[in-house]
């Protein structure tokens, strides 16, 4: 039973700086939520607080049904993977991981024997003897995760546990976590900056920003369904596109205005939950994929729309283009056999089915 | 020490996205000042425990013969009898004592000079060498650094030896006259300034190597394209990159030369007629050895303005220096 | 970047030109070299000389006192068979051994509170400490005269064991700062989930991963007080009570006698445990010495 439970916890420096504002935060057994945002969201702080590292300012952690407000790190269950590793430099691979459980005073037999088997599960038995400076990266990074898994610890905590490994060895260290977890069934809280690991990882993305949370779910959810805009800006790669518009309510149907004269109408299924606002200025919320060359305009929703690419880069399964609409930088993704210059004009289309709109004050998605 | 505030200062400042001020949802409630709090006390106490044995000694050892060495310098000989500065005032009114002060300005400033000016030479010169043979010349550059000066001062004691002197023999060879090296007073200043810089120079050496070495090489490559001579990378690259550490260094060893007792002690013991004495021998003579322990105080108090305001320097191209390197 | 270009004139750019130009700025920086090496290993060199000369040929003015025609260990001999000269060694190999372990559990206690476990007063007392350094024992070795005396340790060896900390400790206790804030905190952090308290962190991890700085602080105290010679000078005065950097004056030269052979025997043995520390430990060595220069 391991279950982690935020209410309503705060962090403050001294000056009144604070660097987490009151969050509550539900964590099932076994799950594997990831905390995500850009540095400095207090992502980092609240793995921190749960680990023991920090101390909170107001509200309650409980860990497995126990709060563990005054609880010092050591008696948490917890085990914590670093960004650095954290790997004791004088000790060898297996030394390392029997650290905690020597001091835990574990018998020798057992000790060896849980060693063995994350070192197993790891893949990394004949490294066992190894000190850590005879190690690459991504070794380091199972051998600093066999040390979690050698406690058998109510709670992994990750921070940030793949920011210094290079690109390729990321993706397969990524697939590796999620593996280890698929094994161990611990449950997990992930720190990451990083929204392509929050999603491929997660059960759940708690995505914070300025030491809120701005929206919990997941990765599906999130993607199609953001509840602000920063959630909507934050998650996907390349970005969301958000074009300033205006809603217009004409002859029973819903039309945004663009700048440079563009109208796009708006799908009838949404006339009910956008109505309310026609007459006021929106942000238009399109994700490049649904920016395309003029292709399927036959079908609903689907509108053309003129466009002078400025910058074309092509990815090899699609080529990215990127535009201006009266100022606005967008990106489109378009189909790589589309010949696409810089310069000529390209006729485009978006599809707004997969519209958002947002509230220009509140940042909240319609 | 200081890692931890960066850290929390660089902290990007949570502004409310609302733009609200952050609302008073900290309010520590009386509940929590508990065992984490606690914790945190006993960790202080603790460390402090951890510092007391270096506390006692710094301030048994140190701080409290200091305070007493201003005591006893205003006692008078028999240490019966507060006289106030008198001692003071007495040994600024004698020749020989005026001629101390002289003395040990001279030989700490000219001694220092040379050390750095030789040290500087040295670890360039070693800088430009192929690094495999670099590490057996600077072993042997280092030999003076580290035999202790109470032995090495004997050799270079046997060297200007007034009849065997080893020193005039090689002299005698290029046609140079004897020197009485120690016999008259110039010689002597001469002489005890030598041993310092012999003794000395070693540690600028491998000070300045250290820094030379912490000079990115880009910096030179930089400079050589943009069409630096020898000079103008000595004058623009290295020299403002080492600035730092030149002053510690020289100003470090301002304090101990000018603090020093081994080399004159044995090599001169203050003669010929009191000439080669500074602070620290006339301190020892007077005080230990003629018994007039206030007086002797008083001598080494003489010491302390000065040293006060080079450590205090020290002290200071430290700071920059770390705040250089850890940007 | 070569030292030894100075003042070369630009020459033309021909190929073949920098090559050469390299080659006569290393040649000028071995002359260089050579002659400061000389310089630097006359004395050692001639205390080795004169230390195998017999005193016949020490007292003969005749002949090249940098060679030795009849070398003969019977310098040694004396000094390691008669004599007090094994007493004054004893004495400072004992004194150095005691300096060295309080110095190091001194200073390496302190370095871990002042370096990780902030509290109230901790960055003044590391800057004090460093102050403290630079508090040269010339000033303080007649206050201290008193101090000794009253404590009834004048003319004791273990008067040295006592007052030596004071030139080791700031030190020592300065640089293991600096090893000790170098270590990434998240090592810490990683101890303390895994269960260790304080003193384990210290025991188990501080003091393992910073190794090179406790031996460059160690090789500091073994140094300094090897080589104290002030407070010997004050404090002791009967032969048995001595250390070598006081006792090989004072027990080869009496009246106007000089033994130059004894005496440059002695001094070479006395100078021979700085010198093995300083071949075989060579880059702890400098380490100590360039750490003072930052806070790590």
């Amino acid at each position: 039973m391991a279950q982690v439970t935020l209410r309503k916890v705060v962090k403050a420096y001294e000056g009144d700086v604070q660097a987490v504002k009151g969050i509550d935060l539900d964590i099932a057994d076994h799950e594997f939520v990831v905390l995500v945002g850009p540095s400095g969201c207090g992502k980092s702080t609240t793995l921190r607080m749960i680990a023991g590292l920090e101390e909170i300012t107001s509200g309650e952690i409980a860990i497995g049904g126990e709060v563990v407000n005054d609880v010092p790190p050591r008696d948490r269950d917890i085990a914590m993977v670093f960004q650095n590793y954290a790997l004791y430099p004088h000790m060898s691979v297996f030394d390392n991981m029997a650290f905690g459980l020597k001091l835990r005073h574990f018998d020798k037999a057992e000790i060896k024997r849980r060693v063995d088997e994350a070192a197993r599960i790891l893949d990394i038995v004949p490294l066992l003897a190894r000190k850590p400076k005879a190690l690459s990266g991504g070794q380091r990074q199972r051998v600093a995760m066999g040390r979690a898994i050698v406690r058998n610890p109510k709670v992994f905590l990750f921070d940030e546990p793949l920011s210094n490994l290079d690109a390729k060895l990321r993706v397969q260290m990524r697939t590796e976590i999620k593996k280890v977890h698929q094994t161990v069934r611990t449950t997990t809280i992930y720190v990451t900056h990083d929204q392509v690991e929050a999603m491929t990882l997660a059960d759940r993305v708690v995505v914070m920003n300025h030491g809120v949370i701005e929206q919990v779910g997941p990765p599906q959810e999130l993607y199609h369904c953001p509840a602000t805009r920063f959630v909507a800006g934050f998650i996907g790669s390349p970005g969301m596109n958000f074009i300033p518009a205006r809603l217009e309510n004409g002859a029973g149907a819903l039309r945004l205005h663009l700048p440079g004269d563009i109208v796009l109408p708006v799908p009838a299924d949404r006339t009910g939950r956008y109505g309310a606002h026609a007459g006021r200025p929106v942000l238009l919320g399109l994700r490049p994929e649904h920016l395309t060359e003029s292709r399927n305009t036959d079908r609903p929703n689907v509108a053309p729309f003129p466009a002078t690419p400025e910058v074309v880069e092509p990815m090899g399964m699609e080529t990215l283009v990127h535009f201006r609409i009266d100022g606005a930088e967008i990106c489109g993704r378009i189909d790589p056999a589309v010949p696409a210059e810089p310069g000529r004009p390209l006729p485009m289309a978006a599809d707004l089915n997969h519209m958002h709109l947002i509230e220009t004050e509140s940042g909240r998605v319609l | 020490m200081s890692e931890r505030d960066a850290a929390i200062a660089a902290r990007p400042l949570p502004v409310g996205p609302s733009g609200l001020p952050a609302a008073p949802a900290a309010q520590p409630t009386a509940r929590r000042a508990s065992r984490l709090q606690r914790i945190a006390r006993r960790n202080s106490t603790i460390a402090f425990l951890m510092t007391l044995p270096l506390i006692l000694l710094i301030g048994g050892l140190v701080v409290y013969p200091f305070c007493y060495a201003v005591y006893l310098a205003m006692l008078n000989k028999r240490m019966t009898r507060f006289v106030g500065l008198d001692n003071f005032t007495f040994l600024l009114g004698r020749e020989t004592f005026q001629n101390v002060i002289w003395q040990s300005v001279v030989f700490a400033v000219s001694a220092v000079l040379l050390k750095a000016l030789i040290g500087f030479i040295l670890a360039h010169v070693l800088h430009a060498l192929p690094s495999r043979g670099q590490r057996a010349w600077r072993g042997m550059l280092l030999v003076p650094w580290v035999i202790p000066p109470a032995i090495s001062t004997l050799a270079w004691w046997w060297l200007f030896d007034p009849s065997y002197s080893a020193v005039n023999w090689l002299l005698a060879g290029f046609g140079a006259g004897p020197i009485p090296w120690l016999g008259e007073a110039g010689w002597a200043r001469f002489a005890v300034i030598l041993v310092n810089v012999w003794y000395g120079a070693p540690f600028f050496m491998i000070m300045y190597l250290a820094a030379l070495k912490s000079v990115p090489d880009q910096l030179y490559e930089a400079a050589a394209i943009d069409g630096a001579s020898f000079w103008q990378k000595l004058r623009y690259v290295t020299l403002p990159m080492m600035r730092n550490i030149i002053s510690i260094t020289v100003l470090f060893s301002l304090i101990v030369t000018f603090a020093n007792f081994d080399i004159v002690r044995i090599l001169t013991n203050g003669g010929p007629q009191d000439t080669t004495h500074v602070f620290a021998t006339y301190a020892f003579q007077v005080g230990i050895q003629s018994g007039d322990i206030p007086l002797g105080a008083s001598v080494s108090l003489f010491m302390f303005p000065l040293l006060a305001v080079f450590a205090v320097f020290v002290l200071r191209g430290i700071n920059r220096r770390s705040k250089e390197i850890g940007a | 970047m070569s030292a030894t270009t100075a003042g070369a004139a630009p020459a033309p750019r021909r190929s073949g030109s920098l090559a050469r130009e390299r080659r006569w700025a290393l040649i000028g920086a071995y002359v260089a070299l050579a002659v400061f090496v000389v310089f630097f290993m006359l004395p050692p060199f001639h205390m080795l000389i004169t230390s195998l000369k017999g005193s016949a040929e020490i007292a003969d003015q005749t002949g090249n006192p940098w060679m030795v025609r009849s070398p003969t260990l019977e310098n040694y001999r004396d000094l390691l068979t008669a004599g007090n000269y094994l007493t004054f060694f004893w004495n400072s190999v004992m004194v150095t051994a005691c300096v060295v372990v309080i110095s190091m559990v001194v200073s390496t206690l302190a370095a871990f509170a002042l370096a990780r476990m902030r509290f109230w007063g901790s960055q003044t007392l590391a800057t004090g400490v460093f102050l403290t350094y630079l508090v040269p024992e010339t000033l303080l070795f007649i206050p201290l005269f008193q101090i000794v005396g009253s404590l009834g340790l004048i003319n004791n060896v273990w008067a040295m064991v006592l007052i030596y900390p004071t030139l080791t400790v700031p030190f020592c206790t300065w640089i293991m700062i600096g090893y000790f804030a170098s270590i990434p905190k998240e090592l810490d952090e990683a101890a303390l989930i895994d269960g260790a308290s304080h003193l384990q962190m210290l025991w188990k991890i501080f003091i393992p991963v910073a190794l090179p700085g406790i031996l460059a602080a160690m090789i500091f105290a073994f140094t300094v007080s090897w080589a104290a010679f002030i407070y010997p000078m004050a404090y002791l005065v009967s032969t048995d009570q001595m250390v070598l950097t006081v006792g090989i004056v004072s027990d080869l030269i009496r009246a106007d006698t000089f033994q130059w052979g004894k005496i440059m025997a002695g001094a070479l043995m006395a100078a021979l445990p700085p010198l093995l520390v300083y071949a075989f430990l060579m880059d702890y060595y400098i380490a100590g010495l360039t750490a003072g220069a930052t806070k790590g």
